[in-house]
């Protein structure tokens, strides 16, 4: 297949990542999972200009990517945790201590 | 030694002024008295030199010179300014010397005589200047200490009031001088005198257009100046500053409102008779002005019940007087009855001073009565003061009081002229003198006369303390008497000039020494024989105003003296009349309806719709409502939760993706 | 050729249907379960554009790792689903709005590319070594900072995590070095004389 279709095939992905946050916006495990998504799509871009390229830099990053999509879930979960020991529910109403 | 005239009221000012609190009340009088003494004695060395011949011009320094128009500090010294000089100081002196007396209560005393003496000062700058706006720095000063002086006494609303209404309507008058002054410049392309004077007889003829119109030249000139002169002397129509200035303290009213600064106008014309001369319309106005203001004063003083206000319509009207003589073109004819009346009608002033202060600062006629034996000095004083000026004399000889000497002439000539209104101005002229007989000696009867509360059934009930500066002012009896001798000293002085100065100088003023005495301070024209016409009047007309003085006397004793209850009998028979005469004309209602409300409401028009509304609101006001609408909203962005700003940063990426696909950075 | 499409589809297909459920799934159990279905999928794309190596990394990591991070965490929180949902229709509109604006502006950049003519056929295998020995060959030589880069990032992730949700129990015992070193006889030991057969 084309580079195209590939293309088009990430933005859908990303897009459907774009609408989950904006949909899930409750729900912090879905809004993880949808950042996910989108760097999901992004990595299926880098790999698809680096085989079209024909240059491994393209792969090379999409691993770089992987690294650090894999380190910030860990983060982020991590913190979900530590917040759910503390208030005793992940409500996302009562997270507005930024408020200004 | 004309420096010395001029300057050493300055200094007085200074002294007093600057270090009042340091030389005490005491040290304020000796100092600004000491000065007006050495003044007043040069003031008179001085004149009997100027009118042996000894004419001068002093300068003083330059003031400012820009383009063509060059305006210098310097004094000129002819017969003219000779005569003010002499007036000024002398009643500035005495007058100086009365308030030592007159203003001993008071708190602010170093005040006062610095005020006093500044007001000396601005008035000799006045007479002394050799070009126009010298004489307007003088005009405004005397103008600037008029306010002063009449709110002295601020803590009193009214008397606030009525200093603002004095310069405000004195500033009517002045907006037409100073364009007097520029149309004069322009005209002859100086401001002094002598280039000025120089120039008057080449104007006749030129026209000049304005608003529209095309006018005479000096027609419109000295119509313009003569603005000022309403205005500063309280002619008719700018007239209504006069009596609130009473609130002043009575030195005040006698200095300034009798002598010196309202007869900056009369003396303002006749120095400028040379430009008065070109121009015949502008006179028949200063003679229809001031014969209507003589009349108009006179018929609103018959009834008044201030006692100084009574002797401020006097004044009023005797001003219109002496416009009606320079009007005829006998600027010596008002010269001289500026100089006469300066004395009697200071003296009545001080006179009535001095009833105010045994009255415990009561100035309602009607709580007086029977003062004659108790105040007999006064007494006699006011009643000399009455005598000159109501013109007590003896017809078709020049022996009588100062005002028979001064005034008679004056009635003569207005019949005998054949300007444009002259029968007009002497109909008024001669009505009015029965008139200035009648309210004199009604006060006289008033006050002197009977027994005290005699008229005090027409009092109102006392309300509140309007006219006592000292809260203890009732109608009761307290004990009066005759007033301390510092008061009464300054009280002789005038009354001497009062019954001698008609006489001793009539001859040099108007009669046959004419000539030897003004030389070129008064122009006169070619056409202009007034004072030989006057002394060709009919019989019946020098005898007039005897006859109308003494018609006024009789009514007045027969209302006064014989049978007391006539006034308020004729009161309610012709209310109307009574209340409209009572009311001044309702002049004041009038201008308060036509310019002061409209002004009001400009200004409110423009401070809350064009200062606040506008101004305000699109300026600091409308900007930090704007920033707190602004942080408002921006408020709302910061809700804290997380998910929002996550939203907010999604909306980013998409505007921005959105704006670099159809235009922005390429 | 065909083959190649054919998969490319199945592939595609199902990646965007799985993509779907995880943002719309009621059950977050679900959710997680499509996001692995995803990755896989995702995977396989992978596998077709000629990448295998970063294929089974995905496989290995995201799915091995993150995804069934992700499913402890949802079965350990506790989770009110109904509440989770609210909100959903209030931001629907403008949710899809932004979202089919994004992916229209996407597809209308890149509809036109088309790969130049010299650049590598991808269905040719490029050369002799395997796609796994090539990223090798890259990975340390040129981008050996960013390996090393990342290698950080993860170590401090994970320092990260531990600091995060650590939590000392009490009455566990562990050891504490500090402690042990610097004992001394002093503190350690304490000599008693005891008689013989009397006991402590």
């Amino acid at each position: 297949m084309d580079l195209s279709s590939y293309l088009t095939l990430a933005a859908i992905v990303f897009t459907i990542g774009v609408a989950g946050i904006i949909l899930n916006h409750k729900n912090i495990i879905i809004i993880l999972m949808s950042v996910e998504l989108i760097l999901l799509s992004v990595n299926i871009n880098l790999i698809a200009f680096s085989t079209f390229q024909g240059d491994l830099t393209g792969q090379a990053f999409a691993l770089f990517v992987l690294t650090v999509a894999a380190a910030e879930a860990a983060i982020g979960l991590a913190i979900l945790v530590a917040y759910y020991r503390n208030r005793g529910s992940i409500a996302v109403e009562d997270i507005n201590s930024l408020k200004g | 030694m004309y420096d010395l005239i001029v300057f050493l009221p300055l200094f007085g000012f200074l002294i007093a002024g600057i270090f009042g609190p340091w030389i005490g009340a005491r040290g304020a009088e000796y100092v600004t008295c000491g000065f007006l003494g050495v003044c007043f004695v040069l003031s008179w060395i001085a004149f009997f030199q100027v009118a042996g011949g000894a004419e001068a011009h002093v300068p003083v320094a330059n003031w400012f010179t820009s383009g063509k128009l060059a305006v210098a500090w310097a004094l000129r010294i002819d017969t003219l300014t000779a005569v003010m000089l002499v007036v000024v100081s002398t009643v500035s002196f005495l007058v100086h010397v009365y308030s030592i007396g007159y203003m001993a209560d008071d708190p602010s005393i170093p005040r006062f005589f610095a005020y006093l003496s500044l007001f000396t000062f601005a008035m000799l700058m006045l007479v002394t200047a050799d070009n126009l706006v010298q004489l307007f720095f003088g005009w405004e000063g005397v103008g600037l200490m008029s306010y002063l002086l009449i709110g002295f006494w601020y803590e009193r609303p009214s008397a606030n009031a009525a200093a603002i209404k004095a310069f405000v309507v004195n500033r009517v008058g002045d907006f037409g001088f100073a364009l007097g002054i520029f149309l004069t410049f322009q005209l002859t392309g100086s401001v002094t005198y002598d280039q000025v004077f120089a120039a008057a007889p080449g104007l006749a003829g030129k026209t000049v257009h304005f608003v529209g119109v095309d006018w005479d030249a000096p027609t419109l000139a000295c119509l313009l100046l003569f603005m000022g002169a309403m205005g500063k002397s309280a002619q008719f129509l700018l007239h209504t500053w006069l009596p609130d200035a009473m609130e002043g303290p009575t030195p005040v009213s006698a200095l300034i409102h009798a002598a010196t600064m309202v007869t900056a106008g009369v003396f303002m014309v006749a120095r400028l008779s040379p430009l008065f001369e070109m121009s015949s319309t502008a006179l028949s106005v200063v003679l229809i002005v001031g014969a209507t203001t003589a009349f108009f004063a006179a018929t609103v003083g018959l009834v008044q019940n201030d006692i100084k206000r009574v002797i401020a319509y006097s004044t009023c009207s005797q001003l219109g007087y002496m416009f009606v003589g320079l009007g005829v073109g006998g600027y010596s004819l008002g010269m001289f009855h500026l100089f006469t009346h300066a004395f009697f009608k200071g003296l009545l002033f001080l006179c009535a001073g001095s009833v105010i202060t045994a009255m415990h600062h009561e100035q309602d006629m009607r709580a007086m009565g029977g003062l004659r034996r108790e105040m007999p000095f006064t007494f006699w004083t006011m009643m000399i003061g009455s005598l000159a000026l109501t013109g007590v004399g003896i017809p078709f000889t020049s022996i009588g009081f100062a005002g028979f000497v001064s005034k008679d002439p004056i009635i003569e000539a207005a019949f005998a002229s054949h300007r444009f209104g002259a029968t007009y101005a002497f109909w008024c002229v001669d009505i009015a003198a029965a008139l200035t007989a009648f309210y004199s000696w009604r006060l006289m009867f008033m006050t002197f006369f009977g027994h005290r509360g005699d008229w005090a059934g027409s009092l109102p009930p006392k309300a509140h303390d309007d006219h006592g500066h000292d809260d203890h002012a009732h109608y009761d009896d307290h004990a009066v008497h005759e007033s301390p001798p510092v008061m009464l000293i300054p009280l002789a002085g005038l009354a001497l000039g009062a019954v001698i100065a008609g006489v001793v100088f009539r001859y040099w003023f108007i009669g046959g020494g004419f000539e030897e005495f003004w030389r070129n301070s008064l122009s006169v024209g070619p056409g202009n024989h007034i004072l030989e016409e006057m002394e060709h009047v009919p019989a019946l007309v020098s005898l007039s105003p005897t006859l109308m003085m003494l018609g006024g006397l009789l009514v007045a004793i027969y209302m006064y003296l014989v049978d007391r209850t006539m006034p308020k009998r004729l009161a309610e028979l012709f209310p109307a009349l009574y209340r409209f005469l009572l009311n001044k004309w309702y002049f004041d209602e009038l201008y308060d309806a036509v310019f002061v409300r409209p002004a009001f409401a400009i200004g409110r028009l423009f401070w809350r719709g064009g200062d606040v509304a506008i101004i305000d609101g699109f300026g600091p006001d409308g900007v930090s409502a704007r920033v707190l609408d602004v942080t408002r909203s921006a408020v709302r962005l910061q809700s804290g939760y997380i998910y929002q700003y996550a939203f907010a940063m999604l909306l980013g990426v998409a505007a921005l993706a959105t704006w670099y696909l159809f235009g922005g950075a390429r | 050729m065909r083959a190649e499409a054919v998969f490319f589809w199945i592939f595609a297909t199902i990646l965007v249907g799985s993509a779907l459920a995880v943002i719309l799934a009621r059950n977050p159990v679900h959710s997680v379960l499509f996001l692995i279905l995803a990755f896989v999928n995702a995977a396989g794309l992978f596998l077709l554009l000629g990448a295998e190596f970063l294929a089974m990394i995905l496989v290995v990591v995201y799915v091995g790792a993150v995804a069934v991070l992700f499913l402890f965490i949802v079965m350990l929180l506790d989770v009110d689903f109904a509440r989770m949902k609210q909100g959903f229709v209030e931001y629907l509109l403008p949710g899809i709005l932004i979202a089919v604006s994004v992916a229209l502006e996407l597809i209308y950049v890149e509809w036109g590319w088309a790969a130049s003519p010299n650049a590598a056929d991808p269905t040719t295998p490029s050369g002799t070594i395997s796609n796994t020995a090539a990223l090798g060959e890259v990975l340390y030589t040129r981008y050996f900072y960013f390996f090393q880069a990342a290698g950080m990032i993860l170590l401090t992730a994970m320092i990260g995590a531990i600091v995060l949700t650590l939590q000392h129990k009490a009455g566990v015992k562990r050891q504490d070095v500090g402690a042990q070193v610097a004992r001394n006889p002093e503190t350690a030991v304490e000599l008693r004389k005891v008689p013989s057969r009397a006991g402590v």
